[in-house]
């Protein structure tokens, strides 16, 4: 971890960080029918630094992404982009949807799902030229997925494809990367070739939030840690936020005693 | 009579028609494949039986204004307005109530059809008695087709194939995945409403050539064949166009060489004839490919098995595992390994352990991730790699064939 962050670590967001953050919410408020799913939540996230959103099952975690991206529309809310409307600051922001949410029997490649990441630079008319593909093979290279280029995505395995959204959120170049369960379903090798992106990611200087769902790697993955079911429940660092209190409070004691001792938390 | 008729031989009519319907069809092929791929390919059917209030609505409205009402234009307007008004019906209703868009389609396409026919059998007890013409927009009429309709038909036809061209990459962007459009700040609504558009266009300019009951067949059946022969969205929308336009060219010539054949499904049934061909014969995707690669992996899997038996030194009882390894000269009829058949069996199981320690080892990640119980080791590794495994195996050594 660099020094400016380690100087910012344990210290919640200032008044500044909150003016320029790369992605703050607002009295967030989303409901699907007369349920809301994310109730007035305030989200401030760190620049630089990774951060997990956790909470159980239907507890809005990734409707808090698809409403800080606008695409559920909230029922209440603000959105601002470091420091902007979000309309303004969008083509700073990449997302990797959660991988069950397209079919992959869909009639296109690897690369080309790919090169949707430059649609933005491409525009409806530009042809796709060299560069684009360089660019393109690169991102795949990221992600170890380069020989794959011209499969069809339906060939690829959970984890591969996984690593092919990622590679089109990295050709998409931006500053702030939302991630919907990254390593929901994915091997071993493909947990780690994410987990590695991501770290680099961070030591270029960019922002990661990822909705993640696995307890136990927490600590090893994030520099911080955001706790919802449908309210924020806590909000800082892992050493101060990710503590069994939180947790008990957050999955309302859904999680057994056990499954909070192994974590090896810091006292709540 | 048939060649004649494909090489627009057979008069000026004929030819007029052939030509309309082929730009249709290619039209019809390359939106139809948007529409498709967004799970959307129904809704066409809403879409195409709300046009005919707008059809009679415009006769009416034009006779009463003092005209013959049978200006095409005009009438394919009054289509496009209804047929505009059904659509966003469709879309109310599934956005604002609890239906589901199927139940929306059924409701809409029946209410508006409906609709029509009721204005349809006012029409005929008008005095303007000429309203014969109209019940043609119902199953296309090519016989009294103008050379002014053919040229509304080419270039609707060709400023539809326009906009898809300009239209293409969010229309495939949001098709594959409208959350990720909708982040990158495409307007997911607007997208879905100009395929929608584009699919309206076809279906007002097809009236004419096909009816409005069969232009669904024009904006689907192309796709769903074009799906067969490859697995890119740009070849895709091209194989569709081609399919759509080689069935109408074909279809519309067909129906020239007898009085008695109608345009419009002589075209459906010629573009299902390709569809046919299309699901038995297509690579890969063909019923005949699928079919031929089960029964080669159904071999592999039969001849590994047996093989691993052998070394084993187990009964087969399989009676196709033994015919197939008899017949490859690896076993006598009684089940016990030849010469050939021992070699090849201690290789399938001295495969096997290697896979074991390949698996388990992460340096070989990469390799293990194509472990289907099957593969040859060698087509995954490199003799160096093989020779580094059976190292640490120990035993003999060598990549045995």
């Amino acid at each position: 971890m660099s020094l400016e962050l380690a100087a910012n670590d344990g210290v919640a967001p200032t008044g500044a960080g909150l003016a320029s953050s790369p992605l703050a919410l607002r009295g967030m408020t989303v409901s699907y029918g007369q349920k809301p799913v994310v109730f007035s939540v305030d989200m401030t996230i760190a620049e630089g630094a990774m951060t997990a959103i956790i909470g159980p099952n239907g507890a809005g975690k990734s409707t808090l992404l698809k409403a800080a991206l606008g695409i559920v529309s909230p029922l209440a809310g603000q959105v601002t982009v470091f420091g902007k409307p979000l309309a303004a600051e969008r083509h700073r922001i990449a997302y990797v949807p959660q991988r069950a949410s397209v079919d992959w029997d869909f009639p296109t490649r690897v690369i080309d799902v790919v090169l949707m990441g430059l649609y933005r630079e491409l525009g409806l008319l530009q042809r796709i030229r060299g560069q684009h593909r360089d660019k393109a093979m690169a991102c795949l290279e990221r992600v170890g997925m380069a020989g794959f280029a011209e499969r069809q995505i339906g060939q690829l395995s959970g984890g591969q494809q996984q690593r092919v959204f990622l590679a089109r959120a990295l050709a998409q170049e931006a500053d702030l990367y939302l991630l919907d369960e990254p390593f929901a379903g994915v091997d071993a090798a493909t947990e780690k070739a994410i987990i590695d992106v991501l770290k680099s990611l961070k030591d270029e200087g960019k922002t990661v939030v990822a909705v993640h769902h696995d307890l136990a790697t927490v600590a090893e993955y994030f520099d911080r840690v955001f706790l919802v079911n449908t309210r924020k429940m806590a909000e800082g660092t892992v050493a101060e936020a990710f503590s069994a209190e939180n947790l008990d409070r957050t999955y309302g004691g859904r999680l057994a005693t056990g499954q909070i001792d192994q974590l090896d938390l810091v006292a709540g | 009579m048939l060649w004649d008729a494909l090489t627009l031989g057979l008069g000026y009519n004929a030819t007029l028609v052939t030509i309309g319907a082929a730009l249709l069809g290619v039209a019809a092929g390359v939106t139809g494949t948007f529409l498709y791929l967004r799970k959307r390919a129904l809704v066409s059917d809403a879409i195409s039986h709300a046009t005919l209030p707008g059809v009679a609505l415009a006769f009416i409205v034009m006779v009463l204004l003092g005209g013959d009402g049978r200006s095409l234009p005009a009438l394919l307007l009054g289509a496009a307005v209804s047929s505009w008004i059904g659509l966003m019906c469709v879309n109310w209703l599934t956005a604002r109530t609890r239906l589901a868009e199927d139940a929306a389609i059924g409701a809409v396409l029946s209410v508006f059809f409906g609709f029509g026919i009721v204005l349809l059998t006012v029409i005929q007890t008008m005095n303007a008695g000429r309203a014969a013409g109209l019940e043609g927009f119902l199953l296309g009429s090519t016989a009294g087709m103008l050379f002014n309709d053919a040229v509304v038909i080419a270039v609707g036809g060709a400023v539809t194939l326009a906009l898809v061209f300009v239209l293409r990459r969010p229309m495939g962007l949001v098709a594959f995945d409208p959350e990720f459009s909708a982040a990158s700040g495409v307007n997911v609504g607007r997208v879905d409403l100009a395929i929608m558009g584009l699919a309206l266009a076809v279906t007002v300019v097809g009236l004419k050539v096909v009816g409005l009951v069969l232009i669904v067949a024009m904006l689907i059946i192309p796709p769903v064949t074009a799906r067969f022969w490859t697995d890119r969205t740009d070849h895709m929308a091209m194989i569709s166009g081609l399919c759509g336009g080689l069935a109408a060219w074909v279809g519309a010539a067909l129906s020239a060489t007898a009085p008695a054949l109608p345009t419009g499904p002589i075209i459906v049934l010629t573009s299902f004839a390709i569809f046919v061909v299309s699901l038995l014969l297509a690579p890969e995707r063909g019923m005949l490919a699928v079919g031929l690669h089960h029964r080669r992996f159904q071999r592999r899997v039969h001849m590994r098995q047996g093989l691993l038996a052998l070394a084993q030194g187990q009964p087969i009882y399989e009676r196709f595992t033994l015919k197939l390894l008899r017949r490859a000269g690896l076993a006598h009829a009684d089940g016990v390994a030849t010469e050939d058949g021992k070699a090849r069996a201690a290789k399938a199981l001295r495969d096997e352990k290697r896979w074991e320690l390949v698996r388990a080892d992460q340096a070989f990640e990469s390799a293990a991730v194509q472990y289907d119980g099957l593969r040859e080791i060698e087509t995954v590794l490199t003799v160096d790699q093989i020779a580094e495994i059976d190292r640490r195996m120990g035993g003999p050594t060598g990549v045995m064939p």
